[in-house]
């Protein structure tokens, strides 16, 4: 009785899972599956580039900023030891083009634009602005999801570039102004080591499949809530926890595939 | 599409044919039938929790039943492709209980929504239609207002003016008098009266406000036990002795058909302290 | 419905990100828009190229005169062929000039230093396709200490 009882529990989450999986692939296809119309299409782009993009460049630019200036305030700290602190550039470079610049640009959108993404959809599903809009035979995919997709794709990439950016720039602080590595051989020995396809083009590769994922998940948890207060308040924990998570496994999936031969 | 628009003002606009739902073991309907007129307002009542706002759903196609079918001007509504069923619901249109207007734009915009997506016509006569129906509801002045800014009656005229944007034939409304005051309720109920007359619209009124709606309604079907238990006249069905439709009417506590869903032994506690 | 601000914005922050990326891209990475226009090749032989990667500079006296950009095995010979960009604006280098592979400090990124020859009458210019016979390869710490041992143990007998 128990064993079957187990076995049936794990079966049946299993097609949960896979209903999931369905309803997610099923809701993304809908949205982007179609030719967009471009003339109704662009502004509410915009609009959401303005949302998911501009408002999240500041905690973007901010973390960025220190995340670059505590990765060299540290790095110069170990690299001193050795005396090899002209490698702080690549170092503080190489971490942020690799890992931290798609990376952590990807957590922090998670939980500014993501949550923001599932709370909102959330809650025009539960004051039926969504079946409001299949009512006035307008396609809620089309007009709500398909925006808010393209949005998070392009502006994930952009921010995780700024991040990038922004963060080397905060190490050549530290590292320079602050602990007086020569500017010369900072910047020479990181153009040294820094590779255009190895690292700039990973770092993209990255931050796109990260911004597919984070920004699907946001969707479907919205697209897909419970339409009530405790419904949304867990849909918009769901996005945090899950994208957050499949940002890190797909990172190491991706890392392997790049750097692990 | 395999329908033309048939102008027979005797045959019925909707048609719903041994309709059966169920959502998981809970069911629904079992076989409920109804045909709505052209041009009249009919009145769906019953109580509470028996899933009006579902029949309405089923209407429109966003739920597909079990059993049974729904015919909309003589389309199966649930035999169309997603093309056919767009070109259907342009034709109705549907004011949902809580409004459901679009809280990141204002009245105005709400309101032309529709008309911009659907009609291709220029904005500036988009602009003097939006205007009209907003007079009609009486909110020109809230034209530039965002939802959020406005009370709930408010915000369901506001949501009626947009169900009217596109001139629809067939109007849904799931509870229009559910939570309002009585001066708002007083101002919906000539609202849809005086809409469906001067626009010769076809109106389904979701309800379970019982005087309200028989003073609006010229037909009325009243849903309980998963069935329609009665239909007529508003002024028939103030005359029927059909037990469980006087309770309803008379809004008598205690009475036939069980207000409350599913607990029967509490219910006859409860009912037991009462007497 | 778009306000001009939103839209200003929404532009901004694109510029911004492509800025982001060009920074990368030309500040970071460093890379050449026009390769060969600027350049003359030169080719070199080493027995060990130690460290010695594709970009590693080329120095002479400490200034970057060129890159390595391609690093390969001579089929025949068995040695380690090395290409270099050098500079246009650096092509007074004469033929008997020599190259070595240097370490920057103790256990830095390896370079390859230029070290110019003579000028003779007779002597002319590297140009592009030109080899530099005369090369020095990378030190190797274990060959160094391997031999420090050796001369400390001959020593001692």
């Amino acid at each position: 009785m128990s064993v079957t009882d187990s076995i049936a529990s794990i079966g049946r989450s299993a097609i949960a899972t896979v209903t999931g999986l369905g309803r997610a692939g099923l809701m993304l296809w809908g949205a982007i599956a179609k030719v967009p119309n471009v003339a109704k299409g662009t502004p509410l782009l915009i609009k959401q580039l303005y949302v998911i993009g501009v408002q999240s460049m500041v905690i973007i630019l901010v973390s960025g900023l220190f995340i670059g200036m505590v990765l060299a305030l540290q790095g110069y700290n170990i690299l001193v030891g050795f005396g090899t602190e002209d490698s702080l550039g690549p170092m503080v470079a190489l971490s942020l083009l690799r890992e931290l610049g798609p990376v952590v640009t990807a957590l922090l959108f998670a939980g500014r634009a993501g949550s923001a993404l599932t709370a909102e959809i959330g809650l025009m599903k539960s004051t039926e602005q969504l079946s409001s809009l299949e009512m006035m035979a307008i396609d809620p995919l089309r007009q709500i999801i398909a925006p808010r997709f393209w949005a998070g794709v392009i502006s994930l990439p952009l921010l995780a570039l700024m991040f990038t950016a922004i963060g080397i720039y905060g190490g050549h602080i530290v590292g320079v102004e602050w602990k007086g590595i020569d500017s010369g051989s900072f910047w020479s020995i990181l153009q040294a080591s820094v590779e255009w396809r190895q690292d700039i083009v990973n770092c993209l590769i990255k931050s796109v499949v990260f911004a597919i994922v984070v920004t699907w998940i946001a969707l479907y948890r919205g697209y897909h809530v419970i339409p009530n207060p405790e419904g949304i308040s867990r849909a918009t924990t769901q996005t945090v926890v899950q994208s957050s998570l499949a940002v890190l496994a797909l990172d190491f999936l991706l890392t392997a595939m790049m750097f692990g031969r | 599409m395999s329908h033309k628009p048939m102008n027979d003002a005797s045959k019925p606009l909707v048609e719903v044919n041994n309709l059966g739902f169920s959502r998981g073991k809970h069911v629904i309907y079992e076989d409920v039938s109804l045909s709505i007129p052209r041009g009249k307002v009919t009145a769906i009542m019953g109580p509470s929790g028996i899933g009006k706002t579902t029949l309405l759903k089923l209407i429109g196609g966003q739920l597909v039943p079990d059993a049974g079918w729904v015919k909309v001007d003589g389309v199966n509504v649930h035999q169309c492709n997603r093309t056919e069923l767009y070109a259907l619901r342009k034709r109705m249109s549907m004011l949902f209980q809580s409004g459901a207007l679009f809280t990141d734009m204002n009245v105005f915009d709400n309101v032309a929504f529709a008309l911009r997506e659907h009609s291709g016509l220029p904005e500036p006569i988009i602009k003097r239609i939006v205007l009209m129906k907003l007079e009609a509801v009486g909110l020109r002045g809230a034209a530039q207002m965002m939802p959020s800014e406005l009370s709930g009656g408010m915000q369901r005229r506001a949501a009626l003016a947009r169900a009217i944007a596109l001139e629809p034939e067939l109007v849904l409304y799931d509870e229009p008098f559910a939570g309002q005051d009585p001066i708002s309720m007083g101002v919906l109920v000539k609202l849809i009266r005086d809409l469906s007359d001067a626009l010769n619209l076809t109106s389904v009124v979701v309800s379970h406000d019982v005087q309200e709606v028989l003073g609006i309604a010229d037909y009325v079907y009243v849903l309980a036990d998963k069935r329609v238990i009665a239909h007529g006249t508003p002024a028939e069905l103030r005359l029927a002795d059909n037990p469980k439709l006087k309770q309803f009417i008379g809004g008598e506590p205690d009475g036939p058909v069980p207000f409350h869903f599913p607990a029967q032994d509490y219910q006859k506690e409860m009912l037991g302290e009462r007497d | 419905m778009l306000t001009r601000k939103i839209e200003l914005l929404v532009g901004v922050f694109i510029l911004s990100g492509l800025a982001a990326f060009l920074i990368l891209v030309f500040n970071v990475a460093n890379v050449d828009v026009k390769p060969g226009q600027s350049h003359y090749t030169l080719y070199a032989k080493f027995t060990n190229v130690g460290g010695l990667k594709v970009r590693s500079p080329v120095k002479v006296g400490g200034v970057v005169v060129g890159r390595v950009t391609r690093i390969s095995l001579d089929p025949t010979e068995l040695v380690a062929v090395v290409e270099l960009a050098m500079d246009k604006q650096y092509d007074q280098f004469p033929e008997t000039s020599s190259l070595s592979i240097l370490t920057s400090g103790l256990l830095g990124e390896q370079f390859l230093g230029l070290t110019p020859g003579f000028v003779l009458d007779d002597i002319g210019m590297l140009a592009d396709g030109d080899r530099i016979d005369d090369t020095h390869s990378a030190l190797v710490l274990e060959d160094l200490i391997g031999q420090f041992l050796y001369s400390v143990q001959s020593k001692d007998n």
